[in-house]
């Protein structure tokens, strides 16, 4: 199948007071159209800010190193500068889904008229043209009454529909990629249950590729075909969801599997990962998770083995120094 | 001496609601005729989504909001404290012996305080220690039960990990060294990683200095570890109470079996069979008659959609209570 979206060798840094902070490293991941990957990672892996990167959102200190390439639809939207090119990507190609669905409208304009500007500023049709595309897509994520709702504020919606109402307003322009940054996390477990099925339905129905960021490894095995585990700006495991989650190499991903409350064992003891994530500024050389690894080679705790994915399976990839350890 | 620690009996919360100055009052109920009685050393559970009306309740139990009927009463050692008819001197007393862990390590600490001053804080305001020399004693004697490295006292809090700042935020919770603590929503907040670890502590601490906890959280699976009785709130009522183990493993209500449904499974081949619930939870201003859970059940029984039976709880099993509702309504 063909690939939508390829990223290649993607580093990101920030430039802070406190000097250069690496957020991302040596990143390469790809979707293929029609599949969801997830990428799973505590806070502070990264997940959010390769997110913005596909979508050149990050902040104006960000630096992305020279041979990094982000390629969507043949051309890699790194280059992209002119406002005309960015507008293709965000919203058009593009679009994202946020963690916190009241943040991310408006508070002062009406549901129904920010899903009518962003049409209009992808799409050559007319307004009322518009205003039928957005009222068919909120009865499509399952929202009632929409002739009203289209004319409410974010304020007057309860979370779940908030969320939906994100949904409707994100797949309206057809987009070929979709990047879904904790859609679920905000939501109360019955409206995720909800949530979750609506987008998997609809990924269904439209063949889209869908990037799903989120902690929670439960959602993650519910709607994701792929899966990349990441720490500390890098990519530590990647494969089949299947796989991943069956046969975890890493003692990272492994030790993330372990520190679930597993509802069918209550007797289980609770096994979080020992130590804390270290900050940016303090990142390790070598291997970044040999901090916090249970039991490391003596050279991957001396962090002597660099990062590197290598395969061990087909299609499963390992970070060198996990896949010794581990 | 009762073996009871809390008892709440038949409270109710109401807020008043006015949307603007000229529309009528309304009432919003918010607690509805709640009675549990939390066992000494126990880890309590409150489960429900969002306006259930659980965080409310935790307040009620501390005093921090107003109870509208009903009464709660703490059983101390020598003296029982009645929450309702309190003295303000009393209530001094009793905040010393009850203490509540926020949800959000990163706005419950001032970010210009230092971490000793934090931990200190109440030590001085409930004039609890004399002198510095003994609040330094104190602090550094509970930073360690939670550990905290003591180097780590005299940094502000935006040097922390969101985990370091939980323990910051439970050692200053047990200062005053209280016997009761409501930990709202305390691990919502945290990395999986990092959730099992604050967990941990808390279970080890109930032993070391013999708490008992009031555990609010909206995730099932969690509660379901930590907790040794759990209650179920839908909207102001608590519609299952059980021991933990007993609830997971056989849930009697269809609310709590939506709700253990939901939990996504990490096993991509289970795929979910989560019984899904239309719509979403009704206004707190005008619940529904009857059973509450009425508009939302996948299997109301006749007399219940005619909304005739009353909300009330019953023993089906020892120590095992259902909302009347799902058990007689088939």
């Amino acid at each position: 199948m063909e690939e939508l979206l390829k990223i290649n060798n993607l580093d990101v840094k920030f430039d802070t007071d406190e000097g250069r902070i690496t957020a991302v490293e040596n990143i390469s991941l790809s979707v293929k159209q029609g599949e969801v990957l997830g990428i799973v990672g505590e806070s502070g892996s990264g997940k959010s800010v390769t997110a913005k990167a596909i979508m050149q959102l990050n902040p104006g200190n960000t630096i992305y190193n020279d041979d990094a390439e982000i390629i969507i639809d043949g051309e890699n939207v790194i280059k992209f500068t002119s406002k005309e090119d960015l507008m293709k990507i965000r919203g058009g190609k593009v679009s994202m889904i946020f963690q916190e669905p009241m943040a991310s409208f408006a508070p002062a304009i009406k549901i129904g008229d920010q899903m009518v500007e962003q049409l209009l500023l992808h799409k050559n049709i007319k307004k009322d043209e518009a205003k039928t595309i957005s009222l068919d897509m909120l009865t499509r994520v399952g929202i009632t009454d929409t002739e009203k709702r289209f004319n409410q504020y974010a304020f007057e919606l309860s979370g779940g529909m908030r969320q939906r109402a994100m949904i409707a307003m994100a797949l309206s322009t057809m987009p070929k990629l979709l990047l879904a940054d904790e859609p679920t996390t905000a939501l109360d477990v019955t409206i995720q249950a909800q949530v979750l099925k609506l987008m998997k339905d609809i990924i269904k129905e439209y063949k889209m590729g869908v990037i799903f960021i989120t902690h929670d490894l439960g959602v993650i095995a519910q709607t994701a075909d792929q899966i990349a585990v990441m720490y500390l700006g890098c990519v530590v495991e990647k494969g089949p969801v299947n796989e991943i989650l069956k046969n975890p190499k890493h003692p990272y991903t492994k030790g993330l599997i372990a520190a679930l409350p597993d509802v069918n064992n209550l007797e289980a003891p609770l096994k979080p990962i020992p130590g804390n994530i270290p900050s940016p500024l303090e990142r390790p050389t070598g291997c970044v998770f040999r901090t916090r690894c249970p039991h490391p080679t003596k050279e991957g705790k001396e962090g002597k083995i660099d990062m590197k994915l290598v395969e061990v399976e087909p299609g499963h990839w390992v970070d060198q120094c996990g896949a010794k350890c581990g | 001496m009762s073996d009871n620690l809390i008892s709440v009996n038949n409270v109710c919360v109401n807020f008043d609601y006015q949307e603007n100055f000229i529309s009528k009052k309304q009432k919003i109920h918010a607690v509805q005729n709640i009675n549990i009685k939390i066992k000494k050393g126990s880890f309590f559970g409150l489960v429900g989504e969002s306006g259930s009306g659980k965080t409310t309740l935790g307040r009620a139990i501390l005093g921090a909001n107003k109870i509208s009927s009903g009464n709660v009463i703490f059983h101390d050692d020598d003296k029982d404290y009645d929450l309702t008819t309190i003295s303000k001197d009393e209530l001094k007393e009793y905040r010393k012996k009850a203490q509540l862990i926020f949800q959000d390590p990163y706005a419950a600490l001032s970010p210009r305080m230092t971490v000793r001053d934090i931990i200190a804080e109440p030590l001085e305001v409930m004039k609890i220690t004399k002198n510095k020399q003994e609040t330094d004693e104190r602090v550094r004697e509970i930073a360690s039960k939670c550990r905290l490295n003591l180097e780590h006292l005299r940094r502000f809090p935006h040097a922390f990990s969101g985990g370091q700042r939980q323990r910051i935020s439970i050692a200053r919770a047990l200062v005053s060294s209280p016997k009761f603590i409501v930990a709202d929503e305390s691990v919502a907040a945290l990395d999986v990683s990092i959730q099992a670890d604050i967990l941990n502590l808390l279970k080890n601490l109930r032993k070391e200095l013999n708490l008992t906890y009031l555990f609010i959280s909206h995730d099932l699976s969690v509660v379901a570890h930590v907790c040794d009785v759990v209650a179920v709130m839908y909207l102001g009522h608590i519609v299952e109470l059980a021991p933990s183990k007993e609830l997971f493993n056989n849930p009697k209500h269809s609310y709590t079996k939506a709700l253990l449904s939901s939990i996504p499974s990490i096993d991509p081949e289970k795929q979910s069979k989560a019984i899904e619930l239309t719509g979403e939870i009704p206004s707190a201003m005008n619940p529904p008659s009857g059973c509450v859970f009425k508009t939302r059940c996948p299997n109301p029984g006749h007399d219940c959609k005619g909304g005739d039976i009353e909300m009330g709880l019953i023993e089906v099993s020892p120590g095992h209570w259902v909302d009347q509702c799902c058990v007689i309504s088939k």
